[in-house]
């Protein structure tokens, strides 16, 4: 049984316009997809896909209007989603940790770091202050800070980029949770400071066991430091698999279209793989939501899009697969 | 015209950072840009690359050293003299969202530089900037429309049509794509070669994205603490990177395939602060090969195998032990 088992989900953002109307943006339209133990999966798609909502979905973060209007997730056989707030916040920090972005301003700036690690390990745990303080010295030192028990005195508008989202890590990490989202890790931190961060999420996943989900937008981090990937379109994944597998062979023409735009593969001067605008959430097509930019799209797309197994848990929504 | 547009020579960038210190923002550098050349700097966050491309464009004053552009020394030029030079000297910033007045419709955003630099009526200006609407694939329907209606990449491409309606003879791009999604990146990329390859517009690109630099470049400038480490063509400089800064650099790029191997040198520490610069090369504190005299001298730019092409400043560079440790990924 996998660890986390998501089915279905759906989450609306429900509210009234000027005119008292009701309008619902469909942000997530059935998302499924399954994370084991020591399986880092990689989530990817653009701005406004849903990448974000599908993570404070499933750990009950929503706030109004948004709303979760049906689907399961499924953490270790409980449904996160049908818990009650006690029982989410009991799990939440301790069996689930939460990497968030933009690590300056996730920090509680009127608390030195210790105090914040020290904090979250004694909510969850029966540890003194003294065993939690040691704890926490400890992993921020397994995530290479120098000086770590100087560095627990230090308040967050003293560290640098890279150090402060170390510090974020340790918060997730303190526990030992068994599942860990991290969204955006590395987004906004130089190319030499994402590789450490990237080298020290990898090197915890291989020795702990931890299931991680990483929300990304770059291809590049997918490519090199997960093992599955799941390409969101609309809020859906349109398609899922072994990373190695989908990028040699990119079955749904959004994933195609989207690896296509990498640098590393564009030629310029074709002008070949430029996508339209993001498709509006309060009107989607019927059927197959990447219709209206399709370049294989047809009136028979016009029904919702059939899951096509590609053989090794590769898997894509798409009539023409 | 053959021959350089800009040349930039041991500019130094110093901001007052009060009590007395100061910030080391840019530190000698030197480079001259010819016509139609794209040059690519590249660098972490604190390295210099914004200010040098905001020193070139005289939105700030340098601290020392000398810029020319078209022969023209610009370094101390007042403000007055250097605006008519803006309509030939055009800039493009990061955040497309910030950089437009948000009360101005497209169609007369395009217009502006038009109005300042051009001697052309009002029904000119509106037909021009209709002209460069199309040109960067921006359909008619939005010229009367307001910044806040349109989506990131629309902004950057009215923020592009701006900056080429003067047709400019060098274009400074500040991370025009950082912003924006994988896609719409791919479309401006697509529309700065088409624009250069039509216009032979000279540009500056600064970037930390290393495979939009490496797509998009002719040359490329390695920058660390302000000062150039490497300058190489773009091919040769991910092929055989010669500074050890540069080697971590460019090893810690990640590119969008599985199947490339990837070989990483670790680098440790943080990158010293720009008020105290360290005596030597500003890289010894992190550099893994630095020896005790690397602390002492700074090196200078020097070619390496004696190609005029590929320039390096680092002082192993001279014994061979400049090759840094690669760990293999995975």
């Amino acid at each position: 049984m996998s660890l986390l088992a998501v089915e279905n989900l759906h989450t609306h953002f429900i509210a009234r316009d000027l005119d008292n109307r009701i309008r619902v943006h469909r942000a997530l339209n059935g998302v499924s997809f399954t994370l084991d133990s020591g399986q880092v999966l990689g989530l990817v798609g653009e701005t406004g896909a849903g990448k974000s909502l599908t993570a404070t979905s499933i750990l009950g973060l929503l706030r109004p209007p948004a709303r979760v209007v049906a689907g399961r997730a499924m953490f270790d056989g409980q449904d996160l989603l049908a818990m009650d707030e006690a029982a989410l916040n009991a799990l939440r920090g301790r069996d689930i940790g939460l990497v968030v972005q933009s690590p300056k301003s996730s920090l509680d700036p009127l608390s030195r770091i210790g105090e914040q690690l020290i904090r979250i390990h004694r909510a969850h745990t029966t540890a003194t202050r003294t065993e939690a303080e040691a704890r926490a010295v400890a992993m921020l030192d397994s995530l290479g800070i120098p000086d770590p028990s100087a560095r627990m005195r230090a308040w967050p508008h003293e560290l640098s980029g890279g150090m402060a989202q170390r510090v974020l890590i340790a918060l997730a990490l303190l526990n030992a949770p068994r599942l860990l989202i991290a969204d955006e890790p590395t987004t906004g931190l130089d190319v030499t400071v994402q590789a450490q961060i990237l080298d020290l999420l990898r090197d915890l996943v291989r020795r702990t066991g931890v299931a991680a989900m990483v929300i990304t937008h770059d291809l590049g981090v997918v490519a090199h430091y997960c093992d599955a990937m799941a390409v969101m379109y609309a809020g859906a994944i349109v398609e899922s698999g072994p990373v190695a597998q989908v990028f040699a062979r990119p079955t749904h023409p959004y994933t195609a279209n989207l690896i296509a735009a990498t640098p590393e593969r564009l030629k310029l001067g074709t002008a070949s793989t430029v996508g339209g605008s993001p498709p509006n959430l309060l009107a989607l097509p019927e059927g197959c939501a990447y219709r209206d930019r399709c370049p294989l799209a047809g009136a028979d797309c016009a029904v919702p899009p059939p899951t096509v197994a590609l053989g090794a848990g590769h898997s894509v929504r798409c009539l023409r697969a | 015209m053959s021959g350089p547009v800009l040349e930039v020579d041991g500019l130094v960038k110093h901001f007052d950072a009060g009590r007395g210190r100061r910030v080391h923002a840019v530190n000698g550098v030197s480079f001259s840009l010819a016509a139609g050349e794209t040059l690519g700097l590249v660098g972490e966050s604190g390295s210099g690359k914004s200010t040098i491309g905001r020193c070139v464009t005289r939105l700030l004053a340098p601290s020392g050293g000398r810029i020319r552009f078209l022969g023209q020394d610009i370094t101390t030029l007042p403000e007055a003299a250097c605006r008519p030079l803006r309509g030939q000297l055009q800039i493009v910033f990061q955040d497309p969202w910030s950089a437009l007045n948000p009360r101005m419709r497209v169609g007369d955003l395009i217009a502006e530089p038009l109005l300042l630099h051009t001697p052309l009526s009002r029904g000119e200006r509106r037909d021009r900037a209709a002209e460069l609407a199309r040109r960067v694939r921006l359909t008619g329907e939005l010229l009367g429309r307001f910044p806040g209606e349109l989506s990131g990449g629309q902004l950057q491409r009215v923020c592009i049509a701006r900056a080429i309606a003067t047709s400019p003879r060098v274009i400074v791009l500040d991370e025009p794509t950082s912003s924006l999604d994988l896609s719409v990146r791919a479309g401006i990329l697509d529309l700065l070669a088409e624009l250069r390859a039509e216009t032979g517009t000279a540009m500056i690109f600064i970037s930390h994205d290393l495979g939009t630099v490496k797509l998009i470049c002719d040359r490329i400038l390695v920058l660390y603490l302000g000062q150039v480490v490497e300058a190489a063509p773009a091919a040769r400089l991910f092929a055989d990177p010669a500074h050890p800064y540069a080697q971590a650099l460019i090893s810690a790029h990640l590119p969008a395939d599985p199947a490339v191997a990837i070989r990483r040198h670790v680098l440790e520490g943080d990158v010293p602060s720009p008020i105290d610069l360290p005596p030597g090369c500003s890289f010894a504190s992190r550099c893994p090969v630095a020896i005790p005299h690397c602390r002492v001298a700074a090196p200078s730019l020097a070619p390496i195998a004696e190609d005029p092409a590929h320039l390096a400043a680092c002082l192993r560079i001279a014994d061979g032990g400049n090759r840094i440790e690669a760990l293999t990924h995975g």
